[in-house]
């Protein structure tokens, strides 16, 4: 079966420096693929690519094993392919379903003729997919703002889930929340992964990445140094592809 | 997924204690105290205050406050301002009047000139919103900075139509409307519209005066469309989180010109109405204005950043401004005592907001 998501010898030059260079990841459905490497190894420079902010100089990307133009987010978006920055771009003076719906509000019709919003609708919609994700937020009509960090990263989530997202990649989902609430975001994926979607997961939490991760790739200065399965490696091993050094991995 | 797994996200929002409940139970309503305050130290102060005529006059003389606070709403909202409503006002009352008066001079009817005059002024009216808009939100300039500009040029441009004097000659008719009222009761009976002549006297009651009527329609028109429609959605998340907005897909360029057009039309409208109710026009009609405006939507508890503030609200506060107007007239207070104290109260309500905000 194809690869829910594929890159062949992606390569990225910003003037003199090649920021990726001839990378190819693969992603299959159901699967969490973790992307590690120090600052400025290229891991958000393959992810823009992915997701549509930058076009690759060389290479290509397939979805479902055919070849996809993703030349804009709204390329990527029409692909299935969300993406969840660290800042997840919620409104938080707006509601949960107001988010969720947010420049695709669902109107219905008031004393026949004016157009109006209809929260009533975006709410149970929203609830549905908070449902399905196993999701318990208390009121749905508060705003974003009374949330707490890991209900805002679910909301984020629910969102990209709602419209169809086949593929999610999240960047760093985990850095800006406590200890219980990282645990639940970890659940939130797993959840994601059993629903068969396909999730690139960066972070420098190495916890994180061998907690849900099931394969990771290395990049170093542009390249993928290395491809492991999770369960057949060890952190000290995942450090030293990272950072460069033969030796870290050799101590133990 | 299994269904006795751990829920993902259980725990709710924090609770707080006593103090948090208290303090946000007040939180929308201190404007509401403090218009009870007011209107009361008023009725205490002088007698004729507290009479149902008051009452009218207060909304007849705050008709201009209503519309430019409403305009400086949705600007607010969209975390911008808009500093040249109160010369946009100026504008149109000094437009509306030439342009009544040149359909008038081609021979047609009183009440059709009107008509025509009105609605062509408002077009008119919409084109410094529409530069506001497009230098805010395709050429990035600052709202401050682009508002602050076309207030000069609405200043000047009035000023050289009319030659730095004031623009007069409005019909009878117009007058008549401005000045007028919805429903008369008089000895005869009840009339709509049209005074009924009476012996010297006699009293009529007028009720609701004809600009409050027009007035409430309009910015209910608007509160409607804030709460309840797309656009009004799209300006609270542009207010909210601008880069979600951009990311969501909405056209936030298209949104801001409809936001800057909105408040021009309505300060035009607001021009329009003080030509008829003074059957005058001048530059500087609304100079004083903008103070009042911005100062009703903050004490109406919007916040500058963007993002947060209702019509209603926003009416609160700019009912507390027009009682403070009245009230310090009827009580023979120069003027210049109320921009003092719009001034201060203004200044006590972002302190105010703060604190809750901070207690909350």
């Amino acid at each position: 079966m194809d690869y829910l998501l594929e890159t062949r010898d992606i390569t990225k030059r910003f003037g003199g420096l090649t920021a990726v260079d001839r990378v190819s990841i693969a992603l299959e459905r159901g699967e969490a693929l973790a992307l590690l490497g120090d600052n400025g190894a290229g891991k958000s420079t393959l992810i823009k690519i992915i997701s549509g902010v930058h076009k690759p100089d060389e290479g290509e990307i397939l979805i479902e094993g055919k070849k996809a133009r993703i030349e804009s987010p709204m390329d990527a978006l029409a692909a299935g392919i969300e993406t969840i920055y660290q800042d997840l771009a919620l409104a938080e003076n707006l509601d949960v379903g107001a988010n969720i719906f947010l420049g695709r509000e669902r109107m219905r019709r008031s004393l026949g003729v004016l157009k109006v919003l209809d929260d009533q609708s975006m709410r149970e919609e929203a609830q549905k997919v908070l449902d399905r994700l196993d999701i318990h937020i208390p009121s749905l009509k508060k705003t974003i703002r009374t949330l707490s960090g890991g209900q805002r990263q679910a909301v984020a989530i629910s969102r990209s889930i709602y419209w169809d997202a086949k593929v999610l990649i999240m960047d760093e989902p985990t850095a800006a929340l406590g200890v219980s609430e990282q645990k639940k975001v970890l659940d939130l994926v797993r959840t994601l992964k059993d629903q068969g979607i396909g999730i690139i997961i960066i972070s420098h939490q190495m916890y994180d990445v061998f907690e849900v991760a099931d394969r990771l790739a290395v990049m170093r200065r542009g390249v993928k140094v290395g491809e492991r399965v999770v369960k057949d490696t060890t952190p000290d091993e995942v450090v030293g592809l990272m950072v460069g050094s033969e030796t870290v991995g050799k101590e133990r | 997924m299994s269904k006795n797994r751990q829920p993902a996200l259980a725990d709710g929002a924090p609770t707080g204690g006593r103090g948090r409940a208290f303090a946000s139970s007040v939180k929308g309503s201190w404007v509401l105290i403090f218009l009870g305050l007011e209107i009361a130290f008023f009725c205490f102060k002088s007698p004729g205050f507290a009479a149902f005529d008051s009452g009218q006059m207060l909304l007849f003389y705050g008709v201009q406050v209503f519309l430019l606070a409403t305009a400086e709403l949705f600007v607010i909202i969209t975390g911008g301002i808009d500093l040249s409503v109160g010369y946009v006002l100026g504008f149109a009352s000094i437009v509306s009047i030439k342009l009544i008066g040149w359909f008038g001079s081609l021979g047609l009817g009183t009440g059709l000139s009107l008509l025509l005059g009105v609605g062509a002024t408002l077009l008119v009216g919409l084109i410094p919103g529409l530069v506001n808009g497009a230098l805010v939100a395709y050429l990035d300039v600052p709202p401050f900075i682009a508002t602050f500009s076309m207030l000069g040029v609405c200043h000047g441009v009035s000023e050289l139509i009319i030659n730095g004097v004031y623009a007069m000659g409005l019909p009878k008719l117009a007058s008549d409307i401005g000045t007028g009222h919805l429903m008369y009761v008089g000895p005869g009976g009840a009339s709509l519209f049209q005074k009924p002549i009476v012996d010297r006297g006699v009293s009529v009651l007028e009720i609701v005066p004809n600009i409050v009527v027009v007035t409430a329609i309009v910015v209910g028109i608007f509160a409607f469309a804030l709460a309840r429609s797309k656009f009004g959605r799209h300006v609270y998340a542009i207010g909210g989180n601008v880069d979600a907005a951009v990311r969501a897909g909405i056209p936030v360029k298209r949104r801001l010109l409809g936001v800057y057009a909105t408040s021009s039309f309505l300060a035009s409208l607001a021009g329009v109405v003080y030509a008829f109710m003074y059957v005058s026009g001048k530059a500087d009609a609304g100079a004083s204005l903008l103070l009042d405006s911005i100062a009703a939507v903050v004490i109406g508890g919007a916040s500058m950043f963007g993002g947060s503030g209702t019509v209603g609200r926003t009416m609160i506060g700019a009912l507390i401004i027009a009682v403070l107007d009245l009230g310090l007239r009827m009580s023979g207070t120069p003027t210049f005592d109320k921009y003092i104290l719009v001034g201060v109260i203004l200044i006590l309500a972002v302190i105010v907001e703060r604190y809750m905000q901070e207690a909350a």
